[in-house]
């Protein structure tokens, strides 16, 4: 088996253990911390297949900043969209 | 002089004429897959956002709502998703050795694999159906419970998020299969397989989605 046959099964096990303890983790009752606990996982699932199978790791700086950029542009969506819901109305 | 022309034009060799060469052009490749995909993650933030807003404001309805949602279905098209992006680097990697075949059939199989994925699903939501909880083309929303609009809510946030990401993923099983085809009648044995690596990008992007989308929908408590 070469190394990168041997990195992609290592990265898959990683991938298929976070899923094992997601499932795992939203059966305790932990209330709200259930839900940060489960977007953890996914962000450590996301990071695996952004880092390794889309080589993220090996771009280079130009390609975190693109790459980022998305994400960025996504907190200033949710972050300033937030805000609006937050102090406009009282929900029921 | 005659030289450094020749050097530059076989270091030129295969690119199109605004790069420096094969390699410049790889990076451009990637750069701008990456620039569509960070658009891709802004297409399905608006909608995340929408769902976290919603999921703040009625924390009680959405809870009751995920209980009618499959959890055994979720896992095992998460797990087909995992192993279909597993598939997919496998084959990448083929595909930059050289080894064409072995490429065609390993994106062959990613297809097959998000083609599951839309079977499950497509399952999913005749089972919905059944149950009155799939109120589109005239049918009711039949949801026993004390906020049954805040649970429809779910529901429809459901439907269009996963049925968008359905369809990206159709489009990347389409994507694949052709990248397969492509693969084994010979097409890349001269030329690089950028177009490979860049449909691997689109394929775990969509992979990454699902893997958001699950605990949101199936594992609310």
């Amino acid at each position: 088996m070469d190394g990168e046959t041997r990195e992609v099964l290592a990265v898959s096990l990683g991938l298929f253990l976070l899923l094992a303890l997601t499932v795992a983790a939203a059966a305790l009752p932990l209330r709200g911390f259930n839900l940060a606990l489960s977007l953890f996982f996914s962000a450590a699932k996301t990071a695996l297949i952004a880092g390794w199978f889309m080589e993220l790791r090996k771009g280079g700086s130009r390609l975190w900043v693109v790459a980022g950029a998305g994400f960025f542009w996504l907190l200033i969506l949710v972050g300033i969209g937030a805000t609006d819901y937050l102090t406009r109305f009282r929900p029921y | 002089m005659t030289t450094q022309i020749a050097r530059i034009a076989e270091a030129r060799a295969g690119a199109a004429g605004q790069f420096a060469g094969p390699e410049h052009e790889g990076r451009a490749a990637l750069l701008g897959m990456w620039t569509f995909l960070a658009t891709e993650i802004l297409f399905f933030g608006a909608l995340f956002s929408g769902y976290s807003l919603y999921r703040a404001f009625y924390p009680q309805a959405f809870a009751e709502a995920a209980r009618h949602m499959s959890k055994p279905w979720g896992t095992l098209n998460t797990g087909l998703l995992l192993l279909s992006s597993a598939c997919m680097a496998l084959a990448v990697a083929a595909a930059r050795r050289g080894a064409l075949r072995a490429a065609a059939l390993r994106l062959a199989a990613t297809g097959v694999l998000g083609a599951g994925f839309l079977g499950v699903k497509a399952h999913e939501w005749a089972v919905h159906a059944r149950e009155g909880l799939f109120p589109f083309f005239g049918r009711p929303f039949v949801f026993a419970g004390p906020q049954a609009d805040q649970a429809r809510l779910f529901f429809n946030l459901y439907y269009i998020m996963t049925g968008l990401h359905a369809l990206h993923l159709l489009i990347g099983v389409f994507l694949v299969w052709i990248m397969a085809a492509l693969c084994a009648s010979g097409r890349y044995r001269r030329r690089d397989v950028t177009p490979v690596i860049l449909s691997g990008l689109y394929w775990h992007f969509v992979d990454a989605v699902w893997v958001f989308l699950f605990p949101l929908f199936y594992l609310v408590r």
